[in-house]
């Protein structure tokens, strides 16, 4: 019998695909997520937007309140810790999470170093923004990928970007010639082996979620079209006027993503969304997406 | 007449089930919705979340139709979460398809750090031992008269099963190089 190897750990990712996994700060929220039809929880202090509002320094959430959320659902609760803080990440896989989500959404730890995901018994999943960063933290060990998006504005754009970005390279590296490949792997600063055995197989190893901005049903649709293998909902639904309902309507819609009539009628009679910061109002030193190196 | 194998796509690792048939030369067809079920020789219920299958299954009216082909003869093979739909008590309270009688435990194994792979002896499958991948995986803690244990782990847990049109692994063929579990299948779907 053997644990943890990448099969496992890769494996559970597959397991949530066209799924939705949301942000979660108690048990509460946990519950109303799971009867929502949510595939996973994201257990964190605050939602994005709540950081983005009060500022502060952001940090892995209580144990207590992880715990209690453990108790709350059956479905795999991740945990977030910051960038290159591998003791917080260390402190996750002691109480028993599921997955751990190295978040460029809490403050960064580390301003060089990501952790070394690859010694660890629990997987973990990191945001991207391009290929070259996902291949970086899949090179670290990361198990799951997801895009960076802009968090917590409840804006779509800049998880477009990002998935646009990833799936445009996948495409042109199928037809590069070898030669080609080495002078893309610096130039996006990824392992060459990497990137030839994502040029002949033509995907990631690994799942690949949306996330950052997704606050409708047609928001998570519009990932999965581009490609996303599920979607991740932070603020989107408890920074909404009626959670449990854009809940199950944005669960829905990521099952039925082809289907614009099963979404419109999905979409019906939800209130109101989060309100939303459009993206390019945020300064520079605002953004959560260029966190992370 | 080769058969036309649908994967249930509500949630979870349906792309991999159909990527396996593919290999074997199968049709497959993604099924979302209660006429995606027509003209099928069988249906694959895939890994996943059983509490968000089942309640899309629930929500697109796809309980009962699948209820009654299941009842009726139909080739119907769930892993992992698929198992779990196809028990008739799991303990909790979730939407299922109670198709077999068997109680299964959900998560048995504990947490994410508890999944494993191992070699597994399937009775009636040529070839040696299967590599199981089993992932937050459910055992099947308990067996009506009509149901025939297929596989077990050294500690004696039950996780393959079949009842005869119904089969259930607590593991994910669709996860390993190995065609065997989903060829059985198609040959299920021939006889049926």
């Amino acid at each position: 019998m053997e644990k943890n190897t990448l099969t496992v750990k890769r494996g559970l990712a597959q397991m949530l695909k066209g799924g939705v996994i949301m942000d979660v700060v108690t048990a509460e929220q946990a519950k109303i997520a799971e009867d929502a039809g949510a595939a996973a929880v994201m257990a964190l202090e605050r939602v994005p937007a709540d950081i983005r509002a009060h500022g502060g320094v952001a940090r892995m959430a209580d144990p207590e309140k992880i715990i209690e959320i453990q108790a709350a659902v059956t479905i795999p609760v991740m945990a977030k810790c910051r960038i290159g803080h591998f003791v917080e990440a260390e402190l996750l896989q002691a109480l028993g999470v599921d997955y751990i989500d190295e978040s460029e959404v809490l403050t960064p730890a580390d301003e060089a170093h990501h952790v070394d995901k690859r010694g660890f018994d629990v997987p973990f999943v990191c945001g991207c923004r391009n290929i070259g960063e996902a291949l970086r933290r899949i090179g670290e060990g990361a198990a799951m990928i997801r895009t960076k998006g802009e968090a917590g504005t409840g804006d779509v754009v800049e998880a477009v970007r990002h998935m646009r970005a990833v799936m445009g390279d996948l495409r042109r590296l199928t037809t590069m010639r070898e030669d080609e490949l080495a002078t893309f792997a610096k130039d996006v600063q990824a392992p060459l082996d990497l990137v030839a055995s994502v040029a002949r197989d033509g995907r990631l190893p690994v799942v690949n979620f949306a996330a950052g901005g997704v606050a409708t049903p047609a928001d998570a649709a519009l990932m999965m079209r581009l490609g996303a293998d599920g979607v991740f909902v932070g603020s989107g639904i408890f920074k909404s006027s009626d959670p449990a309902i854009r809940a199950k309507a944005v669960v829905e819609a990521t099952t039925h993503y082809q289907d614009a009539s099963i979404i419109a009628t999905a979409s019906r009679g939800l209130g109101e969304p989060m309100s939303g910061i459009a993206r390019d109002t945020l300064a520079p030193e605002e953004l959560l997406a260029t966190r992370g190196w | 007449m080769t058969p036309v194998i649908g994967v249930l796509a509500l949630q979870g690792d349906f792309a991999e089930h159909a990527a396996m048939l593919r290999r074997l030369g199968v049709e497959s067809r993604e099924v979302r919705v209660p006429r995606d079920l027509e003209g099928l020789d069988g249906l694959v219920i895939p890994g996943g979340e059983s509490t968000t299958i089942g309640k899309l299954l629930e929500t697109y009216a796809l309980l009962e139709p699948v209820r009654d082909l299941g009842a009726s003869g139909f080739p119907i093979w769930g892993t992992c979460a698929g198992l779990i739909l196809l028990a008739t008590d799991v303990g909790t309270p979730q939407p299922l398809l109670g198709l077999m009688d068997m109680t299964v435990e959900r998560n048995a194994f504990g947490r994410q750090t508890d999944s494993f792979e191992t070699d597994l002896d399937i009775d009636g499958l040529p070839g040696g031992a299967f590599h199981a991948v089993f992932i937050r995986a459910p055992i099947v803690s308990g067996i009506g008269d009509d149901v025939e244990v297929l596989a077990k782990l050294d500690d004696g847990r039950i996780v393959a099963v079949r009842q005869g049109n119904l089969l259930g692994t607590a593991f994910h063929p669709e996860l390993t190089a190995d065609a065997r579990l989903h060829g059985l299948f198609v040959e299920m779907t021939r006889v049926a």
